[in-house]
């Protein structure tokens, strides 16, 4: 009995033995060199590898930041300006502060606004459906509410509101990777400041169709009136194609074109209740004098 | 005028849906239902709707309950392996057994690997093969068709079963089949005058099913051909190297469920490789491996296991039977 | 004997129900707007200007580049200008908007109906008069017919293979031709063997036209080197690659062109528009459209000019029917839904195809349950449900390791799939996506 026990223990011991000396060899011969900051950089990011940066991951991002001697137009869109600034310190390189961002969906083709005149019946993917035709509305620019923008968000950031069947983008979740912005077929979705208080304005359509027909297919559609234009005193907007854009760098949130765009194209969004809303709502009426419905 | 309909090409869809293959299995199976009606009477009934009533109950309340997904159980998919299930249990089965087999094959071989499609196990096997580990005693306990029992014996073993028994007693395959244990003849087994499990017996009800699903088109050849091919070889070189210690392709070929095993639930597919290359690979080693059990292993029948085995190497063979492209330049 | 493709693909109900309707023409009124790009290549180049007068058959688009084709007028009268045109998907695409006045030829084109059996050009001619004509690919794919016809160098071409096959249910223009110009056709293959230099031209018709093959091969007599073929019905037996492999039994090798195997296809409409630009100098600017489908009073083939609005042809035949769910341009196998009606007819439409919509409407999506049926299904021997997973998932560089290039998109996988699953939808989607896939250098 005991000499089963010692045999045993000393077969296993030597076969213990000879595999640890095996393996040490192993990983002595097969040692990859690293830089060891780059695995300290990676540990900075904050790791979802959403490859918002434009590069693969955050492993891609960490060696690229070792690497470069100037980092400044380089951004990680998730951490933010704090990582950077702490990625910078670590490696004792400079970065720049960005202004924080956030992706808006260009478009306000409700079911309610925007008719639906024929009915999609492929895979459900916006991809799928631009690549068959137009659209399941007569907007050949809107929306096509199959939500390739919620599948490829890594945060839970956009979803499909059910009643619009449009996406909306959350605030807080948002982090600006600009995956939507890729996986959008129609490029509605964009990339904007996020403002001071997340206060801002944008042109919520992308239609380059004539007035006329832009306004037949959807209620709310930018129809390229240049009212928008006339009102702003900062020159923000610029109208290319029957369609107007605001451009973040000039506009100062005073929110003039909301006021006075005839369709309700222009969004704003976080601003505090105009006082009293419903004067001033009928004070504009007069000021445009025109019979110009509001939303 | 209704909306008009937009979708990608094609814009008509063939005759097949999951439910119609489903319902043509069971249509297919119903020849062996009957013969197994017939021989065990109305035990055979009661494990035959329970086995289904429990699988589409389970399939039901996980799907809805735990799930949280809409029940699918209108793809027929639960009835078919309530119904293989049921073939594969004695008609004597105490029903709490049955229900526990259903419970672990529609929870432990489907849903809990996300359900129909999702499942490398065939889940029928998998309830049988644990029932048969879990209590040896009920699951090998056969009771004989009602022509053969008498008041004394309603209960026999299989004809490989007293095979492997009088083998293990150092008796040659003539004396055993010489013996009074064994009193079946090749048409016993051809038309279910045997011992077994409810849907093993009739093989040429089983054999009649396969016709109608290869004319509908439900299966195509290659996985039965294949096992019923390698059991004749395999089993046929053993015989002839020595016909006192092994048993004749025939003997192999009519028994232990092997009909039903190839038919039925080898070709399950889900379980099976996707290329008919592929498939020929896996029925070839689901008969090596069943005559090699039957033969060297302990358990006198080894379809079940022979199934499960090769469902397990599937991906391996999905992965290295790829079909050919088209003007593939080698 | 009759010959088919060995292996996948899939037998439809043919549902050939206009195939005895004879060719009928519609006559061009009001507005005609006429695509420059009716091809696959680059656009052509429009030369006629706002306010110009136009007349059947003269130019006013040029080919711009090699794989181009001219486009001609195909009705006499005013050029109201050159607009953005929402073609038959909605999508807007560059158009020349003419305003019909009478119906006035260029003189050039011979409308006598005798037949021209004058094979004396050189190949060279034939070739110029193909490329002057604009024609193009009628079988669908709308490949400029003199890029076909350019035998890449080191290639030598054996034979001409027609494609009288028209596999795809429904449709029955090809048959109506073959019935109806059937001498012109003849004349027309003799022409593409000689604008290539062969002497051997199979037509290789499918046996559910049974009285086309009869008739060709009866006229065929007269012609030398040319074989009729009768091949077994099964889609998608028109493919290029499955045609060729139909008949002469070779494979045209992986991601090669089919003028590896020594053939060169072309269509039965292309091959009669090559007798008629050949022989009577007329440009390609009208076809044979088929207006089909089980819920139609009367089953119409037309001819038609192009650039007619698709309304005009629905009116031709009472208005769309009640129970329409989906209107199809071309074969239901690999046809486009139509969503815009108003939309001017192109030189590469075939067929106008109302499905009713119980038919229209795909079934429920399910899980898959590895049947395989699609891989039995596939004629390239590709495997759909794998590349549908990963072209769901985006996953580029294992949709090429899995051959997806391959892919010809014929909807075989998706007709015969059980669960309904949109496996040609995502395995379309795939394909551009890893075709056009770049690695960005690191």
């Amino acid at each position: 009995m005991d000499s089963t026990i010692l045999t045993t223990v000393i077969m296993l011991g030597v076969l213990a033995a000879t595999l640890a000396v095996v393996l040490y060899i192993v990983a002595l011969k097969f040692k990859v060199a690293e830089d060891e900051r780059i695995g300290e950089t990676e540990n900075i990011l904050p790791g979802a590898n959403c490859g918002g940066c434009g590069y693969t991951g955050c492993r891609a991002f960490a060696e690229a930041l070792v690497k470069a001697d100037d980092i400044s137009a380089m951004f990680c869109p998730v951490g933010g300006n704090t990582t950077m600034t702490k990625v910078a310190e670590y490696l004792g390189k400079k970065v720049e502060k960005k202004e924080s961002e956030i992706a808006v969906v260009r478009c306000a083709g409700s079911c309610k606004n925007r008719p639906r005149v024929n009915e999609f019946d492929g895979a459900v993917s916006c991809a799928v459906m631009a690549a068959t035709y137009s659209g399941d509305t007569d907007c050949s620019y809107g929306c096509l509410g199959k939500g390739d923008c919620v599948a490829v968000c890594n945060f839970g950031a956009i979803y499909i509101n059910g009643e619009t069947m449009l996406p909306e983008v959350d605030e807080d979740k948002c982090t600006t990777c600009g995956a939507c912005v890729k996986a959008c077929p129609k490029l509605i979705i964009e990339l904007r400041k996020k403002g001071p208080k997340s206060r801002r304005i944008y042109v919520s359509c992308v239609n380059k169709d004539k007035g006329a027909i832009a306004r037949k297919a959807c209620k709310t559609a930018c129809i390229g009136c240049a009212a928008c234009r006339k009102a702003c005193a900062f020159e923000s907007i610029l109208i290319e194609n029957f369609l107007a854009y605001i451009e973040p760098d000039k506009c100062r949130l005073c929110r003039k074109c909301v006021e006075v765009c005839p369709t309700g194209s222009i969004i704003e969004l976080n601003f505090p209740p105009r006082k009293p809303k419903i004067e001033v709502q009928e004070q504009k009426k007069d000021n445009i004098n025109s019979d110009i419905t509001t939303n | 005028m209704n909306k008009l309909i937009i979708s990608p090409s094609p814009h008509i869809h063939g005759e097949f849906s999951t439910k119609r293959l489903m319902r043509d299995v069971i249509i297919a199976l119903l020849p062996a239902l009957l013969a197994s009606f017939y021989f065990f009477g109305l035990g055979a009934v009661k494990v035959v709707c329970i086995s289904i009533i429990s699988c589409i109950v389970f399939e039901y309340l996980i799907q809805k309950f735990l799930l949280n997904i809409t029940p699918s159980i209108n793809d027929l998919s639960a009835v078919v392996t309530g119904l293989i299930l049921s073939f594969n249990l004695p008609s004597n089965l105490p029903v709490w057994l049955i229900i526990i087999g259903s419970l672990i094959a529609i929870g432990i071989g489907k849903m809990v690997f996300g359900g129909l499609g999702n499942n490398p196990f065939n889940p029928a096997l998998v309830g049988r093969v644990f029932l048969l580990i879990a209590r040896p005693e009920e699951m090998t306990t056969w009771p004989l068709p009602l022509a053969l029992a008498t008041p004394d014996a309603t209960t026999g073993a299989t004809p490989l079963a007293i095979i492997k028994e009088g083998l293990k007693n150092e008796l040659t395959i003539d004396q055993i089949k010489a013996s009074s244990d064994y009193t079946f003849s090749y048409l016993d087994t051809l038309f279910g005058q045997i011992g077994g499990s409810l849907g093993e017996v009739s093989a040429i009800a089983l054999l009649l099913g396969f016709a109608y699903l290869l004319v509908r088109k439900v299966i195509t050849w290659h996985i039965p051909v294949a096992i019923f091919l390698s059991v004749t070889v395999f089993s046929g070189i053993l015989y002839l190297i020595n016909p006192n210690r092994f048993i004749d392709p025939v003997f192999h070929l009519l028994t232990g469920g092997m009909i039903l095993g190839a038919v039925y639930m080898a070709t399950d597919y889900v379980t099976s490789p996707m290329t008919h290359k592929g498939m020929l690979v896996y029925g070839t080693g689901i008969g090596l491996l069943t005559i090699a059990i039957r033969t060297f292993g302990s358990y006198p029948e080894g379809m079940s296991f022979a199934i499960l085995f090769m469902n397990a190497l599937v991906p391996l063979i999905n992965k290295y039977m790829k079909p050919k492209l088209f003007g593939e330049v080698k | 004997m009759i010959k088919t493709f060995k292996r996948g693909g899939v037998h439809p109900p043919e549902n050939k129900i206009s195939q005895k309707a004879a060719l009928e023409r519609i006559v061009p009124e009001g507005i005609i707007r006429i695509f420059i790009s009716q091809h696959i290549g680059a656009p052509a180049e429009c030369i006629v200007n706002k306010g110009d007068k136009v007349k059947v058959g003269q130019l006013i688009a040029k080919a711009n580049g090699f794989v181009s084709a001219n486009v001609h007028s195909s009705v006499s009268g005013t050029v109201l200008g050159i607009e953005n045109v929402a073609d038959y998907q909605g999508i807007k695409k560059t158009a020349i908007c003419i305003q019909v006045e009478g119906d006035e030829w260029e003189e050039s084109i011979d409308r006598s109906p005798e037949i021209n059996r004058d094979l004396s050009k050189t190949s060279e001619e034939i070739l110029a008069k193909i490329t002057e004509a604009g024609l193009v690919g009628l079988g669908g794919a709308t490949f400029p017919t003199h890029v076909k016809l350019a035998v890449p160098k080191g290639k030598t071409v054996k034979a001409i293979i027609i494609n009288g096959a028209e596999c795809e249910p429904y449709l029955t223009s090809d048959h109506r031709v073959m019935l109806e110009k059937g001498e012109e056709l003849l004349i027309g293959v003799q022409l593409l063997k000689k604008a290539v230099n062969v002497n051997k031209a199979y037509i290789g018709i499918e046996t559910n036209k049974q009285d086309a093959i009869d008739k060709l091969t009866k006229l065929s007599v007269n012609y030398n080197g040319i074989e009729i073929v009768s091949l077994k019905p099964k889609y998608p037996q028109g493919g290029e690659k499955q045609l060729i492999k139909s008949i002469t039994g070779l494979e045209v090798p992986d991601r090669a062109l089919p003028v590896e195997t020594g053939c060169i296809v072309a269509n039965i409409c292309t091959t009669f528009a090559v007798y008629e630009a050949v022989q009577k100098n007329k440009p390609l600017f009208e076809n044979s459209i088929t207006i089909t489908g089980k819920n139609l009073k009367v089953q119409k083939n037309f001819i038609v000019r192009v650039g007619t609005p698709l309304s005009k042809l629905i009116e031709a035949i009472g208005g769309i029917p009640e129970n329409t769910g989906k209107i199809i341009s071309g074969g239901p196998m690999m046809g486009r839904a139509i969503s815009n009606m108003d939309a001017p007819t192109l030189k590469g439409s075939g067929a106008v195809l109302f499905i009713t919509g119980d038919e229209a409407k795909r079934g429920i999506k399910s899980n898959c349950i590895r049947c395989s049926k699609c891989v039995a299904a596939c004629p390239m021997g590709l495997q759909p449900f794998l590349l549908y997973r990963l072209a769901e998932l985006n996953m580029l560089e294992e949709l090429k390791e899995n051959s997806v290039h391959a892919c010809i998109e014929c909807g075989c996988c998706l007709y015969t799939c059980p669960a309904n699953l949109p496996l040609v939808d995502y395995i379309r989607l795939g394909k551009t996506r890893a075709m056009k896939l770049v690695v960005k250098p690191k």
